[in-house]
């Protein structure tokens, strides 16, 4: 224990004297969190659409003023060919080709039904579907319209009767920061932590004092723990201070129990810090465990389900997720902050991350070696 | 066990692959003996240093130091060696009484006893006003005197030194040895590596490693008077002429 002690403090002294290290694991977040959701928005507005209409109708009027009366479209864009049109997106200058044929309100009128063409620019995939999604919906309920004005009272209304009603739980306004605030925290802690956890280790290896530290009567669990305390502080720091930014500038509460955050989040990092220290125990050289360390966490960060759902990975997909730490971190804060989760419904997760921390630690410590 | 040996090695052998670093060298160390490990690079010294540490394991022979086993009680060897690597081994972004404090904790020294030595040791040296001064900015001499002094701050029965003096000007060199000499003095065991001739003329006893064995080992004169010459350096070039090893 006392031999812990003097680690302790020379670490400390070490990491609060790398002016580089503090402002990369301090600073950065800090910009990163007031920046980042303000960029990573998924919301799709401004989808241009070009139209070509071919029939000059009333009809054919009244549908293209509907889809310009929507906020998400923007319009303007008439050309008389559907060429010319195409001529628009190839230019990047529309996103929605909207061709309207000739006899268009004539074959509307006369056989109850019409045919429009939609082309989409699927460069931007997001855009693309987001968009062609709200054009149909549009179109659809354009049908609607016609459909409830030819109906005669009297007869039966051809008109669906059914009323689909969205209600969007936990998180009803569909505050976008809501949901990717908490996860753009868990992204960041878990960079954070990887990456300082595995440059320490190795460090040491490529300045050469640790062959000073290994002819010290030293025990490898003391030296690994002296290691990772001081991060584990740091990260503890910077989840809080991430707490406060989403507090004060995204007016997030979480809705669920703040200490049970802060409860899962020890493990979790005890979890990382394990990872990240196993990382450092297999490379020579600071650039090796970068380059290890960037590749997990890209992984990580691919599969955590922060940026895009773990129900719709392949099962392959879903099994990566599971062994890696960062998604049960991902999935427990959103549970935590959105939906109020307690301690029995994250347990699942709990259990996971120690399981796989008592391998990453053990594995870290067995892999260190005093001796070769 | 002969209580006036420090180290004892029996035809100990470490082979890396097909690579015989280190081949069935046997030799012993007296108790304050000033024991030179010559060769050139490549020879195997820092190998054989390093086994003897514990910081790597024998393929086949065996050794003692201080009385330990390499191969069952390394980490009791840790509690009763110092030792000081080739490659300069205090941190740098610490000061100087940083890390005097830092390696005589992790040695298990009471707080007062760092304090203490620790002021002894910079009186000692001459750098009182650098305690607190990081290691760093010091002169890559005084580093060196520094390193050795720390390495011998928990008092243990043997010192190692792989090649300390490397790279530092004849002047401090001198100063350097004094400082063996001095730890000697207070029967600290030395075992120290060097391809500097001039320092292996300082030593009590003088092993001259040749591809991986040892092919000389006497005192200096001996050596000498063995070969008809008058300087270690002549003893070392009759000896290491026949080297089939490449220097790394």
């Amino acid at each position: 224990m006392r031999t812990l002690r003097f680690l302790l403090q020379k670490e400390f002294r070490q990491i609060l004297r790398s002016r580089s290290l503090l402002i990369s694991i301090v600073l950065g977040p800090i910009i990163q969190l007031t920046l980042l959701p303000l960029a990573a928005n998924f919301e799709v507005k401004k989808i241009a659409v070009a139209v070509v209409d071919h029939d000059h109708s009333s009809y054919s009027e009244k549908l293209i003023a509907k889809i310009y009366a929507s906020p998400y479209f923007t319009g303007g864009r008439y050309r008389e060919s559907y060429k010319d049109a195409a001529k628009l997106v190839e230019q990047n200058k529309a996103d929605i080709v909207l061709e309207i044929p000739q006899n268009f309100e004539d074959n509307l009128v006369r056989d109850g039904n019409a045919e429009i063409f939609i082309a989409v620019n699927a460069i931007n995939g997001t855009k693309a579907g987001v968009g062609s999604g709200y054009l149909a919906n549009i179109i659809a309920d354009y049908n609607q319209d016609i459909r409830l004005q030819w109906s005669q009272p009297g007869h039966f209304s051809e008109a669906s009767a059914i009323d689909l009603v969205n209600e969007n739980w936990y998180n009803p306004f569909m505050n976008y920061f809501l949901y990717m605030v908490p996860g753009l925290m868990v992204s960041l802690l878990t960079g954070i932590g990887a990456f300082s956890a595995s440059l320490n280790i190795v460090k040491e290896k490529e300045i050469g004092t640790i062959e000073q530290i290994n002819v010290t009567p030293i025990k490898k669990s003391t030296f690994i723990l002296g290691k990772l305390i001081p991060y584990w502080v740091l990260s503890m720091f910077v989840f809080t201070i991430g707490m406060l930014i989403s507090r004060f500038a995204y007016s997030i509460v979480p809705v669920g129990n703040i200490s049970l955050l802060y409860g899962f989040l020890s493990v979790y990092l005890l979890t990382l810090l394990g990872a990240g220290l196993l990382i450092s125990t297999y490379s020579d050289t600071q650039q090796q465990a970068v380059s290890l360390a960037f590749f997990f966490v890209l992984v990580f960060n691919m599969i955590s389900g922060v940026f895009t759902p773990i129900d719709s990975m392949p099962g392959w997909g879903k099994v990566l997720s599971y062994i890696s730490p960062m998604s049960h971190f991902a999935s427990v804060m959103r549970m935590v902050v959105l939906k109020g989760s307690t301690f029995i419904d994250i347990l699942p997760h709990f259990i996971a991350i120690v399981i796989l921390g008592v391998i990453f630690n053990t594995w870290a410590i067995l892999n260190y070696r005093k001796t070769t | 066990m002969d209580n006036n040996i420090a180290i004892k090695a029996d035809k100990l052998t470490k082979r890396f692959g097909d690579f015989v670093a280190v081949d069935a060298i046997t030799f012993d160390v007296k108790q304050g003996e000033i024991f030179g490990f010559v060769g050139a690079n490549g020879a195997g010294k820092t190998t054989a240093m390093r086994i003897l540490c514990g910081l790597s394991t024998p393929t086949s022979g065996t050794a003692t130091v201080a009385g330990f086993d390499v191969y069952k009680d390394a980490e009791k060897i840790k509690k009763n060696i110092g030792y000081m690597s080739q490659k300069f081994s205090l941190y740098e972004d610490l000061t100087v009484m940083e890390n005097i404090t830092f390696y005589a904790g992790i040695y298990g020294l009471s707080d007062k006893d760092i304090k203490d030595r620790g002021a002894e040791l910079l009186d000692r040296l001459g750098i009182a006003h650098e305690a607190k001064t990081f290691v760093g900015s010091l002169p890559l001499g005084w580093k060196q005197k520094l390193a050795f002094s720390v390495a011998v701050i928990h008092r243990p029965k043997i010192v190692f030194l792989d090649e300390p003096t490397g790279g530092v000007d004849p002047v401090t060199r001198r100063q350097f040895w004094d400082l063996i000499y001095e730890a000697s003095d207070r029967g600290i065991t030395v075992f120290v590596t060097t391809h500097y001739m001039d320092e292996a003329e300082y030593c009590g006893r003088v092993s001259v490693m040749v591809d991986g064995r040892i092919d000389a080992f006497d005192t200096p004169a001996n050596l000498k008077k063995k070969f008809s010459v008058d300087s270690m350096n002549k003893v070392f070039y009759e000896l290491a002429r026949g080297a089939k090893r490449k220097a790394d």
